[in-house]
């Protein structure tokens, strides 16, 4: 067994050291070592989505990352993504829109679907689509996460 | 956007309302604790050997190596099971034969299929009892594997288990080992006069592959075992009693040494209902002397777990010239997997269900195969079968020349149609979603385009009732806590929620619903069988009487009048001389008048009438690649009350989109030594958001007669007709019946290259 490394990365705003392992992944850090159980393990190998976190900005599996590789980076998970008073507007649209049966692959929509509107404020329903292709859904039929996405973006552009 | 067919008339405040369900905020914010989400102090991590073979007798076992690496904690193999005699037991959804199900948990003499669990490490982390697991030693003798539920069933096949019988519908068991479990026999009328008297029939053999629940969450269980022999588990099941009973059974032990407290669960369909994992992770605490936690990865999912069952069916149909089934007939054959139980029965009672066959017959098979042991799927054994009878409905229909929607109205079945297999209908709302369909936009609208097709079809599914239990204590502040043992995979918290908010006039926000584990609330059937709205709804309406007559007790005792002068009432207890107190007001003096009120509502007697959906289906095929793009869908479906119509919509659409997926693309793709080549979700590839559009839903309310509100189920029907759907959509397209599924584009184009080859040239 190699020897633990030292990591120090923001997570959720909050500068964050921990030790880890050069074969644990990030998600089996965030779970099992940090206790962010919020994102969630699907497959472990890069094909639901469920452990989508942010790193550095960018939508990624977390299932996919080395731990040791985040010295350094910014990352955003779930449980960054709800004010102290307030649901993010999406969380909130997920909620209306029923946009969740079993919940499992929420968080990871919710975090990529955040990405999504950051990127583009306005997108297609095609757009929707293709930019959430890389999470599961075995619930919902995608209809009503959709339809949420839309309705967020909607409800943004009014103001 | 997804529609109510017609306006409710607003008989009731809160059901057919959309309040945001209450566990809703923990699910969005990642707060839900799920089965692997489980973590307790001093908590090792376990992981299973698993057998590279198909079929294979275990011949030894050697686990030093495993258990001399530093962090190991403890190994069990079949040598820490107890011998469970071959008991059939009945739990909850169907009986089970132990010895099998303890087979299946932990192999003993024989590997039945790859993936079979063999032995199982606990150690100080996953790697390291990854490790160790492969430390293990395994001598197999490699024996031939069957995979064919045809092949399986001929004399001269290798046999899965010689315990294995089969069993004679009405009595009589076969004399040797066999892999065929059982028959099933349904016969109604005079068969040969009724195809005698057809102006048209059609016979047709069909194939479908199998195929897995696909649920996003692998299994997973945490164990504890106390030195005082009370064991606690946490596990993700659709039933914590039948979890805590199949634990109990297989390790030995009372039921009331075991506690099963249940995670939220990320899907199940029906395949979280077996246990796999809870058993081993008992005896692996047990052994180590701390708890342990023991989760699945996708490839142990969808190798050990699941599937729904692979089938070859034969359909052969007859209709006289006014389009009225004359007779039926059906064979089917079932894989099984490792152990019998394929849901062939429900199977042979569904295929012509929705349909008056005045003459019919129905012959079954149960049969085993080197696969995982099948497990119920969303309306298990129905999909199957619709495949085959409606995709030879549509035949009939092209040769009458008449539409498949009016052929459908024509037959179908009705209150007081008694099926092939005998049950009489009470009242039912399948000719409701065939008209809800026919006045359909998407019905009415035309379809224009090259290689384009529209295919509409049908599905039964029945609908299960079975066993709740709810308490529900009214608090000071005017809201009541609600107690149940039903597992919510979908919104059931608000659903049950709703009709103990409906009952007592009060609002569903006022409810606080919560999963209480099998030590906390009362016996509860598992969350299956589109039962709970339904069933565990039934218990929260007793509960909320059992209030009502309390609380009339409490006002008549605060106004010192006799109790029959006290009535509820929207809300409200009303007395004599025009006194009132709102429920708020009433429930707010409870404490200072008396003992406090709890409300106790069971559920058992209530059997469900039964759902039907008709669903119509544009496709698009691409005549060079074979490839089908679904462009529009639409499901009618009968949801007798449709308590909350954005989660019934949410069941419709999710069931939809999983019968897209076992119609395109999903299928267990095995080498001819059984492993299985597409174990994970890049190649067995379930629906993305970019593969389907948006699904229309049309909800249908025929009410229940058995359920106070008209609740029916609707979890389980919609997943029914879309394979068929869609072949019948193909064939308007590009003119080829296609009859096995999935219908991926290997084959589609088959069969366009086919029937190119065959027509004549030009
Ligand atoms: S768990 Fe990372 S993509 Fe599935
Ligand atoms: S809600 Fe269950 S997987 Fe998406």
């Amino acid at each position: 067994m190699a020897k633990k490394r030292v990591v120090s990365a923001v997570i959720n705003g909050e500068p964050t050291d921990f030790l880890c392992e050069p074969r644990q992944t990030l998600l089996e850090v965030l779970r099992d070592v940090l206790d962010f159980t919020g994102t969630k393990e699907g497959c472990s190998n890069g094909n639901c989505g469920a452990c989508t976190v942010r790193l550095n900005g960018r939508i990624v599996d977390s299932c996919l990352v080395l731990a040791v590789e985040c010295d350094g980076a910014e990352i955003e998970t779930i449980e960054g993504m709800a004010g102290p008073d307030a649901l993010h507007p999406l969380q909130q649209a997920f909620l209306e829109g029923a946009a969740l049966q079993c919940g499992i692959c929420t968080p990871g929509f919710l975090v990529a679907a955040k990405a999504l509107l950051e990127e583009n404020p306005n997108p297609t329903e095609q757009q929707i689509r293709f930019f959430l292709a890389g999470n599961l859904c075995r619930c919902t039929g995608y209809d009503k996460i959709v339809r949420a996405v839309q309705a967020c973006a909607a409800a943004a552009s009014e103001h | 956007m997804a529609t109510v067919e017609k306006q409710r008339q607003r008989k009731y405040r809160v059901l057919g309302t959309r309040p945001v369900r209450h566990d809703g905020v923990d699910k969005v914010t990642g707060r839900a604790r799920y089965g692997a989400d489980t973590h307790l102090p001093g908590m090792l991590y376990a992981a299973m050997l698993r057998s590279p073979h198909a079929h294979a007798r275990i011949v030894s076992i050697d686990t030093s190596a495993a258990e001399a690496m530093p962090g190991v904690h403890a190994v069990v193999t079949r040598e820490d099971f107890p011998d469970v005699s071959n008991r059939i037991v009945e739990l909850g959804e169907g009986a089970v034969n132990l010895g099998h199900l303890s087979q299946n948990v932990m192999a003993r003499n024989k590997v039945l299929y790859k993936g079979h669990a063999v032995a199982a490490v606990a150690a100080d982390s996953i790697h390291i009892a990854r490790e160790a697991a492969q430390r293990i030693r395994v001598e197999y003798e490699i024996l031939p594997p069957v995979l064919d539920v045809l092949e399986a069933m001929s004399d001269d096949a290798p046999v899965l288990n010689e315990d294995v019988r089969t069993e004679e519908f009405g009595g009589g068991t076969g004399d040797r080992p066999t892999n065929v479990a059982k028959h099933f026999h349904y016969e109604k009328g005079d068969v040969e006069a009724g195809f005698a008297r057809a102006a048209v029939i059609v016979e047709r053999e069909f194939r479908t592959a199998t195929v897995h629940q696909g649920y996003i969450e692998p299994h997973a269980a945490t164990a504890l075992w106390n030195p005082d022999g009370h064991v606690t588990i946490w596990t993700c099941t659709q039933g914590s009693f039948t979890a805590r009973q199949q634990t109990a059974e297989l390790l030995g032990l009372p039921v009331s040494r075991v506690r099963v407290i249940p995670t939220e669960i990320g899907g199940g369909f029906g395949g979280k209902i077996s246990v796999y994992l809870e058993p081993v992770a008992a005896l692996l605490a047990k052994k180590s002397g701390r708890p342990v936690k023991l989760v699945m990865d996708r490839s142990e999912v969808l190798e050990g777990t699941g599937p729904t069952p692979g089938s070859y069916i034969r359909v052969k149909m007859g209709a006289d010239r006014d389009g009225r089934i004359t007779a039926a007939e059906a064979y089917l054959a079932y894989e099984a997997g490792a152990f019998p139980g394929s849901p062939i029965n429900p199977g042979c009672m569904c295929i012509f269900a929705c349909y008056d066959v005045p003459n019919g017959r129905i012959d079954g098979y149960d049969v085993c195969v080197n696969k995982p042991r099948t497990n119920a799927y969303r309306a298990p054994g129905a999909t199957n079968a619709a495949f085959a009878a409606e995709t030879v409905i549509d035949e009939i229909c092209e040769q009458l020349g008449m539409d498949p929607l009016e052929f459908r109205l024509k037959n179908a079945a009705v209150e007081g149609t008694r099926r092939i297999d005998g049950v009489t209908y009470s009242r039912i709302g399948m000719k409701e979603t065939v008209e809800a369909i026919l006045n359909s936009e998407h019905y009415r609208s035309e379809l224009k385009g090259p290689n384009r097709g529209r295919g509409v079809a049908s599905g039964f599914w029945f609908n299960v009732g079975l066993k709740s239990t709810v308490v529900a204590t009214v608090n000071p502040d005017g809201t009541v806590s609600l107690v149940e043992g039903s597992t919510d995979i979908g919104g059931t918290r608000t659903s049950v929620a709703m009709q103990l908010a409906e009952t007592l006039g009060i609002a569903a926000e006022d409810v606080q619903p919560l999963v209480a584990d099998t030590d906390s609330v009362g016996y509860t059937d598992v969350t299956g069988g589109s039962r709970v709205t339904f069933s565990t709804g039934i218990a929260a309406i007793e509960a909320a009487k059992d209030i009502q007559r309390q609380m009339c007790e409490r006002a008549a005792l605060i106004w010192d009048c006799p109790v029959d002068q006290v009535r509820y009432e929207d809300g409200r207890v009303v007395g004599p001389d025009g006194q009132a107190f709102t429920f708020k007001e009433l429930a707010a003096l409870v404490p200072s008048t008396g003992e406090p009120i709890v409300g106790r509502g069971t559920s058992g007697k209530a059997n469900q009438g039964g759902a039907f959906a008709t669903e119509v289906v544009d496709v698009e095929v691409d005549p060079d690649t074979g490839k089908v793009q679904i462009l529009r869908f639409t499901v009618a479906q009968d949801a007798g009350c449709a308590v909350h119509p954005s989660y019934v919509e949410g069941q419709m659409q999710g069931g939809v989109v999983q019968g897209i997926g076992w119609a395109l693309n999903e299928e267990y793709i095995y080498d001819d030594q059984g492993r299985m080549l597409n174990n994970t979700f890049l190649d067995y590839r379930i629906p993305t958001c970019y593969d389907v559009p948006m699904i229309d839903t049309i909800i249908v309310e025929v009410p229940d007669p058995n359920h106070p509100y008209g609740v029916r189920g609707v979890g389980e029907v919609p997943i029914v007709p879309p394979p068929a759907a869609i072949a019948n959509a193909i064939y308007r397209a590009v003119g080829v019946r296609m009859d096995r599924l999935p219908m991926s584009p290997p084959r589609v184009l088959e069969k366009i290259l086919q029937s190119r080859a065959a027509a004549p040239a030009q």
